[in-house]
C-alpha cells in the first residue's frame, strides 16, 4: 500500500500546495523563501479576488463573461480617480487605509452598478445560447475597455501607492512588504466571506437552491432571475476590487491591465475547476507561489510557468482541481 | 456545381455578389491601378482562407476559439523565418510547410487535452495560449526579431522589382507583385473550394450535427472528440497557409500583423458578420471588413475633425477607437442579426426551411 493511498482521493489536490511549498524550500534559504511564500501568497489572494467573480457567475449562471478583464480595469481607474496622481501620499497608515477602502467601495459599486447595465443590455439576451454569449460578451468586454479609454485617456496613468503601505517590516531575517501582507489579510476576509455567504445565510440558500432547481425555487415565489442578476453584480463588483488592489500593486493603470490579467484569471479558473470558489483560491494561491519560486529560480522560465502549470493539471484532472460539485 | 460541392449560394444577390467578387479578384491587377489596390485585394484574398478556416471552427462545429491568430501567425513565422536566412522557393515552401505541421500538430494537441470537457474551457486555453505565443513572439529576439519582426526577401520571381516582359500586357506591366497576387489568387482559390468540399462531406454533416447537439452526435455512434479535433486540426492547417501567405505577400512579419487580439476580433467579426457556418459568408465577410478598414477608418478621422465642436464626439471618432465601433457592430450582429449577411439572405429565399442558426 503506497502512503497516497491512505489519504481519501478527493484530498489529494489540496496537498499540492504544502508539498509545493515544502519542495521550494529545498531549493533557497530561508529568508528568501519566507519572502518569496509571502509575495507568492499576495499574488495568489489579488489572482483569487480578480477570478472570484467570474468563478461564481460561472458557477451560479452558467454565464462565462469573457468581458471579466474590463470590470477589472474599470476598479483600476476608479482608484486612480480616488488617489489622484500622488497628492495622497504623506497620509498616515489610519488615513491611508481609509481612503483605500474608499476606493475599494467606490469600485464595488461602479462594478455592480456597470455589471447591472451589462446584464440588462448583452447577457439576458442570449441566455441558453453558449456560442452566442461567448461572442457577446467578448464584444461587450471590447466596448467596455474602448469607453474607459474615452474616459480615462490611453496614457499610461502612475499610481503612487500612500507611503504608508509602501516598504516593509522583516520577520525572522525575511523583509516582507506591507501592502503584500495587507493584500493576503483581504484575500482571506474575502473569501471567507463569499463562503460563509453561500453556506451560511439565507440569500445563499436560496441561490444555491436556484442553481438546483430553478422552477422549484419560482414555484416557493422567488425571482430566480433576481437572485442572478444580484450574482452576476457581485461577481463584477469583486472584479472591480480585484482591479484596485492590482493597480495599487502594479503602481501603474492601463487600460489594458484587466486584458493581461484576465489570461491569469483564466487559468486559475481551469486549474481550479470552473464554478468552485475553494478550487478558485486553491488555484490562485498555487499560481502566485509557483510564479513566485520560478521567477526567484529560473528566471526565463517564469513565462511559461503558468501555461505548464494548466497543462500538468489539466492531463491529471480535466476538470481542474476541485470541480464544481465537490464546492 | 461539382466544383463547388453542390453547397449552391442559395439566394440570386448572393451568387451575383459571389460572381462579382471572383470576377474582381480574379482581374483585380488590371482593373484596379496602383500598389495599394492590388494590397488591399491580396490582403482580401488571403484574409477570405484564413475567415473561411476560422468558419469551420466556430460556424460549423461550434466552436469558439481564440487562437487562430497563433496559426495564422505560426505559419507567417515559418516563411519568415525560412526566408530571413536567404534561399528561395525551396525555403518559402518549407518554411510554409514547417507553419502548418507545426500549426497542426498543437491545435491537435489542443483539442486532444481541452475537447474532453467542456468546449467552454476550450476557449479560455486557446485565449491564454494565443496570448503566450504573441508573448513568445515578442521576447524571442534571436528567433523572430521581437517586437520589430522580420524582414526577408522573397524568391526573385515574385519580388516587386522583377519585370519579366519588355512590354506592357493589356495595360499592365508586369511584375513580380503581380505574379504573386496570381499566386496567392490559386492558392486562395483552391484552398476554399477544398475547404468547401470538406463541409459537405459526410465529415461535415457530422461536424454540424455536433455543433447542434453533442450529445446527440454522440449517442448515434460519433466520436465527437475526434471530429473536434479533426476540425481543429484542418482549421489550424489552413490558417497557418494563409499567415505564409501574408508573410509572403508583405514581406515581413511582426507580432502586430499576425498575432494581436484585435486581429482575431476582426476574424470573428469577418465569421460572424458574413453568416456563421457558410463559407460564403467567411468569404463576404471578409472582404467587407478588408475594405471597411482600408476605406472607412480613415474616413472616421474626418468624422471626428468635423465634429470638434461637440464634447465627447471627437474621442468617439478617433480612428483609435476604431475597436470601440468593432465591439459595437459585432454585438448588434450577434444580438439581432446572428445569420450574418449570408444566413439572412438564405433565409429569405427559402422561408422557414432553414431556421437560422443560434
Amino acid at each position: 500500500m503506497t502512503p497516497i493511498a491512505l489519504i481519501p482521493r478527493e484530498s489529494l489536490p489540496y496537498l499540492v500546495l504544502p508539498l509545493l511549498v515544502l519542495v521550494a524550500l529545498l531549493g533557497m534559504s530561508f529568508s528568501t523563501w519566507l519572502t518569496l511564500t509571502v509575495a507568492g501568497l499576495a499574488m495568489g489572494c489579488m489572482l483569487f479576488l480578480a477570478a472570484i467573480g467570474l468563478t461564481l457567475i460561472f458557477g451560479l449562471m452558467d454565464v462565462l463573461n469573457f468581458a471579466h478583464g474590463g470590470f477589472v480595469t474599470l476598479g483600476a481607474f476608479i482608484v486612480v480617480a480616488v488617489l489622484g496622481t500622488g497628492s495622497l501620499a504623506g497620509l498616515g497608515i489610519a488615513a491611508a487605509l481609509g481612503v483605500v477602502a474608499l476606493a475599494i467601495a467606490l469600485a464595488a459599486g461602479a462594478g455592480a452598478g456597470v455589471g447591472l447595465v451589462f446584464e440588462r443590455l448583452l447577457i439576458r439576451r442570449v441566455a441558453g445560447a453558449p456560442l452566442r454569449q461567448i461572442l457577446i460578451t467578448v464584444g461587450g468586454g471590447i466596448i467596455l475597455q474602448q469607453l474607459l479609454i474615452i474616459v480615462f485617456g490611453a496614457e499610461p496613468l502612475p499610481l503612487p501607492r500612500p507611503l504608508a503601505l509602501r516598504g516593509s517590516v522583516i520577520i525572522a531575517g525575511a523583509p516582507l512588504e506591507r501592502y503584500r501582507l495587507m493584500v493576503c489579510a483581504l484575500g482571506l476576509v474575502i473569501y471567507a466571506a463569499t463562503h460563509l455567504a453561500l453556506n451560511r445565510t439565507r440569500l445563499g440558500l436560496l441561490i444555491r437552491a436556484a442553481v438546483e432547481n430553478r422552477e422549484m425555487v419560482e414555484a416557493l415565489g422567488f425571482r430566480a432571475s433576481t437572485l442572478f442578476r444580484l450574482v452576476f453584480a457581485a461577481g463584477t463588483a469583486l472584479a472591480a476590487v480585484g482591479g484596485v488592489i492590482f493597480a495599487l500593486y502594479a503602481g501603474m493603470v492601463t487600460a489594458d491591465l484587466g486584458g493581461e490579467i484576465i489570461i491569469l484569471v483564466f487559468i486559475v479558473v481551469i486549474i481550479g475547476g470552473l464554478g468552485s470558489v475553494n478550487g478558485c483560491f486553491l488555484a490562485s494561491l498555487l499560481l502566485g507561489l509557483a510564479n513566485n519560486y520560478v521567477g526567484f529560480l529560473a528566471p526565463k522560465l517564469a513565462l511559461g510557468t503558468d501555461i505548464a502549470l494548466m497543462l500538468i493539471v489539466l492531463l491529471w484532472r480535466p476538470r481542474g482541481l476541485l470541480p464544481m460539485d465537490g464546492a | 456545381m461539382r466544383l463547388l460541392s453542390e453547397d449552391r449560394p442559395g439566394h440570386w444577390l448572393l451568387a451575383a455578389l459571389l460572381v462579382a467578387l471572383l470576377l474582381v479578384l480574379a482581374f483585380a491587377p488590371f482593373l484596379l491601378p496602383g500598389t495599394k489596390a492590388l494590397a488591399v485585394a491580396a490582403r482580401i484574398l488571403i484574409f477570405i482562407v484564413l475567415a473561411a478556416s476560422y468558419d469551420l471552427l466556430l460556424g460549423y462545429t461550434g466552436i469558439v476559439s481564440f487562437a487562430q491568430t497563433t496559426f495564422f501567425g505560426l505559419g507567417a513565422y515559418g516563411v519568415a523565418i525560412a526566408l530571413s536566412g536567404g534561399g528561395g522557393w525551396l525555403a518559402l515552401i518549407l518554411g510554409a510547410a514547417a507553419g502548418i505541421a507545426v500549426s497542426v500538430g498543437l491545435a491537435l494537441a489542443m483539442a486532444l487535452l481541452s475537447l474532453r470537457v467542456r468546449a467552454i474551457f476550450f476557449s479560455m486555453i486557446t485565449l491564454a495560449l494565443a496570448r503566450f505565443a504573441q508573448v513568445l513572439a515578442s521576447e524571442w529576439r534571436g528567433l523572430t526579431g521581437g517586437e520589430d519582426g522580420l524582414t526577408f526577401s522573397v524568391p526573385r520571381l515574385i519580388a516587386p522589382g522583377f519585370h519579366p516582359f519588355a512590354s506592357p500586357i493589356l495595360g499592365l506591366r508586369i511584375s513580380g507583385t503581380v505574379i504573386a497576387y496570381y499566386l496567392i489568387f490559386a492558392v486562395t482559390l483552391v484552398s476554399f473550394l477544398v475547404l468547401l468540399r470538406i463541409v459537405n462531406s459526410p465529415f461535415g454533416r457530422v461536424l454540424q450535427a455536433i455543433r447542434e447537439n453533442p450529445f446527440r452526435a454522440e449517442a448515434l455512434g460519433f466520436r465527437t472528440i475526434f471530429h473536434r479535433a479533426l476540425a481543429s486540426a484542418l482549421a489550424a492547417g489552413f490558417a497557418a497557409l494563409a499567415g505564409a501567405m501574408l508573410a509572403m505577400q508583405l514581406r515581413y512579419t511582426n507580432p502586430d500583423t499576425t498575432l494581436s487580439f484585435s486581429l482575431m476580433i476582426d476574424i470573428l467579426l469577418m465569421v460572424v458578420i458574413g453568416g456563421m457556418g457558410t463559407l460564403y459568408g467567411a468569404a463576404i465577410g471578409a472582404t467587407v471588413m478588408v475594405l471597411a478598414q482600408y476605406y472607412l477608418q480613415p474616413g472616421l478621422s474626418l468624422l471626428a475633425a468635423a465634429a470638434r465642436g461637440i464634447p465627447l464626439a471627437p474621442a468617439l471618432f478617433d480612428p483609435e477607437r476604431w475597436l470601440l465601433w468593432l465591439g459595437l457592430i459585432f454585438v448588434l450582429v450577434v444580438t439581432f442579426f446572428p445569420a450574418g449577411i449570408v444566413g439572412s439572405l438564405r433565409a429569405r429565399a427559402n422561408a422557414a426551411a432553414h431556421p437560422p442558426i443560434a
